[in-house]
């Protein structure tokens, strides 16, 4: 953890407003909470918000969450800074949170941090085309399937440094590699297909 | 009740009472940083750990849990809460342990040296070394406003600060953005806090990340010599301690008086210090071809009383401000009725209060305590924040509570807390006296409606015929019954009341303050340091007062006097309770007690007054108001005063309700020579324009 700062005045957008979809459903989830208690739905307005605005939390964004549930803007900064998945920089189109606890890191995800310092750069820094940026986090909760990164809201598992570089060049060249295991296993079941089970009842 | 043994000894306690509460009642002493009286709980600092014996096998923090949680004995015998058993030592030592490996050992530089319960505690309840070799935590320091200066650094997170700006000051500016050990006490992007209460946060924060910034690096606790006194920037009369270093005022804190104050103060009360210092007047000026001229007391006494030798009783007339005490303006009607002038007045404002109704008819007779008893509200013309904070917090604190429908007649004006704008002018009063409106009929099915009636429905022309329609809407509402009456008057001015109650106010054919500063009216003119009224030119002007503001610009003789914390003095508060302000410091320069001005000054007039000392003066004051000598006491006003008020009747105008303070810190002539203060205000306006802008 370190300390959490919203974006330099440059990066930050001169005006923020939910589009109407947006507002519609803001409002539904508003209405889930008793009168009084709108501002319980601060949360997933905010990322609704960040959705949005590409990724990350611009300051605009925030005072808008702020006025939508009518609560003072320290309240709003407040929760986007205790979260860290919320963005308070501006992210690439393509934003990696690679896993670095014990059971990715053991699996070899010291390898892919490398990679990642090597070709997009500092973390939470967006490369110069706005492709990438990337950001070390906490337990992704898919040890099983380690080292793992997520890639905006796909997972990428079971990575290897080149299956990982093959994903950074896939999504360079504007294709979707397929999310899920980059080996040959189905969601987290054994590699190579089924060991028990195999006959049929 | 519930029957606990804290410590050996047995107590009986209510079951809402908190674990720490219990145990402060059996006698025994816990240790806190976020724990407060006046605040929500919020249990983050662990200090207050004790042992329950048989309970959860771990230390309970004791401000979070309820007497009534409490798991029961099988057997049914009282639980036992040990204080001072090795657990609770040993947990006291790591919690203390835990908030020193980051807070850094600045004691010798930090304001907060000598006052500071962290440094207090880690005496108390700390082991004497440390194990930690690591970097501290560093954070940034925040530009929160001009008056409280922060060195975040030292924060141990207690969040005290931002409860109270939330729920008390009720302007939720202050909080903690980032977890962890990150977290980080701020401003929404580190604007300036808004709130007039915003100073209280340096006395509750409990080590030194929030300090004063006026008062910043310039004495220590215990060079301090404290008195204390009495505050008269606003009419509710704050419990203060006057802190003085010599004859400097050093600063001013709040005293506990729960009857007042609880243990708030304003802004102003606290931070008008530098004001008690710049553009005093300390020596007699006299007035020779146009210009102000420093002269010796005998020669400002000689002009005084040649002019006034020539000048005919009618043409004479006496006005006191804001800032007088009862003794001064005691001996000052003393000695016009002496000369027989009729011309008194202490309403510079023009406010339509009046003895001659009763004295009901002028305070403020729910009392400050009986807000929180009161059940439905009605504000007419007046602007409690800015008028008096602290009564404002009082008002927010009852609204809290739950189930207290606001009304307000006049501005529409953010006062912290919800209320339903009712109407601007006299005519939504007459129509809510009527009972003609939906809001009348709130406050009719309330035990205990509250009606606030302030300045800014009295201080205009028809400031009577409103007086009177609001006294007949709180007699229509059922304000006034036996047991209660919500009939209260808020002034602005600490001077108010008491004038009132020694009837300083135009005798039988006499003047008032409006008719005397009109042009041609008066020879003479006494200004008891009434500066917010312009006098217009002709009249000769004698000016006792302390600050060279614009009643000295307009003065003729200037006699310089003593301020608030320079003389032991009586006010009475717009409850109309009489509370006593110590001297703590001395006038500067030549300067004296204004009532040893008058005095002085009556003897070389011819009618010398029979007082030589302050005991003689109090003597004959309690002689001619013995409620004046009841310090402490409010002497409750009749009900019938309000009946009266009433019957009086009058037509109001239609113009809206404005409240006569537009700029909190400015309204009086300390204030306005305080840079602190000039710098809030221009804080205070930008804030204000920004938020018009948007």
């Amino acid at each position: 953890m370190a300390v959490r700062r919203l974006a330099e005045p440059h990066q930050q957008p001169k005006a923020f407003a939910f589009t109407a979809d947006n507002l519609a459903w803001a409002k539904k989830q508003i209405a889930k909470y008793p009168e009084g208690r709108q501002q319980s739905a601060v949360i997933p307005l905010l990322w609704r918000a960040q959705e949005q605005a590409g990724g990350w939390l611009p300051q605009k964004a925030i005072e808008h969450v702020a006025e939508v549930l009518g609560m003072a803007n320290i309240r709003v900064l407040e929760v986007a800074t205790f979260y860290t998945m919320f963005n308070l920089v501006p992210v690439g189109k393509f934003h990696v949170q690679m896993c670095g606890t014990t059971p990715c890191m053991l699996r070899g995800a010291g390898a892919l941090l490398d990679i990642c310092n090597r070709r997009i750069g500092h973390q939470n820094e967006v490369t110069a085309d706005g492709t990438f940026s990337w950001v070390e986090v906490e337990c992704l909760g898919a040890c099983v399937n380690a080292p793992t990164a997520q890639i905006n809201v796909d997972y990428y598992e079971d990575l290897t440094p080149e299956t990982f570089e093959k994903i950074l060049d896939e999504m360079a060249a504007g294709r979707t590699p397929k999310p899920g295991p980059q080996v040959d296993r189905q969601m987290s079941a054994p590699i190579g297909g089924a060991t028990t089970l195999k006959a049929k009842a | 009740m519930t029957k606990l043994i804290v410590d050996g000894r047995e107590i009986d306690v209510p079951p809402e009472y908190t674990l720490l509460q219990a145990c402060e009642a059996a006698g025994a002493e816990i240790p806190r940083f976020c724990f407060h009286e006046r605040l929500s709980i919020a249990g983050n600092c662990r200090m207050c750990l004790i042992e329950v014996v048989g309970g959860p096998p771990k230390p309970q923090a004791s401000c979070a849990m309820a007497v009534r949680d409490l798991m029961p004995n099988k057997d049914g015998s009282p639980k036992v809460l040990l204080t001072k058993s090795p657990m609770v030592k040993k947990a006291r030592e790591g919690v203390m342990e835990f908030l020193l490996i980051n807070h850094p050992l600045d004691c010798p530089i930090c304001d907060q040296g000598g006052e500071c319960d962290l440094q207090d505690q880690a005496m108390a309840y700390g082991v004497d070394s440390s194990r930690y070799q690591e970097n501290k935590r560093a954070v940034e320091d925040k530009h929160i406003g001009a008056l409280v200066k922060t060195i975040m650094t030292r924060c141990i997170h207690c969040t005290r600060c931002v409860r109270f700006m939330t729920e008390v000051a009720g302007v939720p500016e202050l909080g903690a953005i980032g977890r962890g050990e990150d977290m980080e006490i701020t401003t929404y992007l580190e604007q300036a806090m808004t709130s007039e209460l915003q100073g209280n946060v340096v006395d509750l924060c409990p080590v030194g990340a929030l300090t004063s910034k006026p008062y910043v690096f310039s004495a220590r606790p215990w060079e301090l010599t404290k008195t204390e006194s009495i505050d008269v920037m606003d009419a509710l009369g704050s419990a203060i301690r006057i802190d003085t270093r010599g004859r400097e005022v050093m600063r001013i804190l709040p005293r506990v008086n729960d009857d007042v104050n609880e243990e708030w103060i304003s802004d102003k009360s606290r931070h008008v210090v530098d004001g008690l210092r710049i553009q005093r007047l300390d020596r007699p000026y006299v007035r020779d071809d146009g210009r102000l001229r420093p002269a010796s007391w005998p020669a400002a006494f000689a002009a005084v009383a040649s002019k006034l030798k020539t000048a005919r009783k009618e043409r004479i007339g006496a006005i006191v401000g804001d800032l007088a005490a009862v003794e001064e303006i005691f001996a000052l009607k003393d000695l016009m009725t002496r000369f027989g002038v009729a011309n008194l007045d202490c309403r510079q404002d023009g406010a339509a209060v009046d003895p001659a109704w009763g004295r009901g008819s002028y305070l403020f007779n729910a009392t400050i305590a009986g807000i929180e008893s009161s059940d439905a509200l009605l504000l007419v013309g007046v602007n409690p924040r800015r008028e008096a904070a602290v009564l404002n917090a009082r008002i927010r604190k009852r609204w809290r509570s739950g189930n207290y429908p606001i009304g307000v007649i006049g501005e529409r004006a953010d006062l912290t807390y919800q209320y339903e704008y009712i109407g601007q002018g006299p005519e939504t009063l007459a129509d809510v006296a009527a009972g003609q409106h939906a809001f009348a009929n709130v406050l009719k099915g309330a035990q205990r409606p509250l009606v606030i009636l302030g300045a800014g429905a009295l201080a205009r022309p028809d400031g009577a015929a409103i007086a009177s329609l609001a006294a007949l809407a709180a007699q229509s509402l059922g304000a006034v019954k036996d047991g209660w009456n919500g009939f209260s008057v808020l002034h602005s001015a600490a001077s108010r009341v008491g004038a009132l109650d020694l009837g300083f106010v135009p005798g039988s054919g006499g003047i008032g303050a409006t008719q005397m500063t009109a042009a041609g009216a008066l020879d003479v003119v006494f200004s008891l340091g009434a500066d917010e009224v312009e006098i217009a030119p002709g009249a000769f002007v004698v000016y006792i007062g302390t600050h060279g503001d614009s009643g000295a610009n307009r003065a003729d003789v200037i006699l310089p006097g003593a301020a608030y914390p320079e003389k032991s003095a009586t006010y009475v508060n717009t409850e109309g309770r009489v509370q006593m302000a110590a001297r703590a410091s001395f006038p500067p320069g030549e300067a004296r007690e204004d009532w040893a001005i008058l005095r002085a000054l009556s003897e070389l007039l011819g009618h010398k007054l029979p007082y030589d000392s302050l005991t003689q003066l109090r003597a004959a004051l309690f002689k001619a108001h013995p409620h004046m000598q009841r310090i402490g006491q409010i002497a409750p006003a009749a009900a019938a005063d309000i009946a009266r008020l009433a019957q009086l009747g009058g037509t109001p105008g239609k113009a809206p309700f404005v409240s006569p303070i537009d700029d909190y810190y400015m309204t009086n002539p300390i204030a306005r020579a305080s840079a602190v203060m000039a710098e809030c205000s221009v804080i205070a306006e930008g804030s204000a324009a920004q938020t018009a802008a948007e």
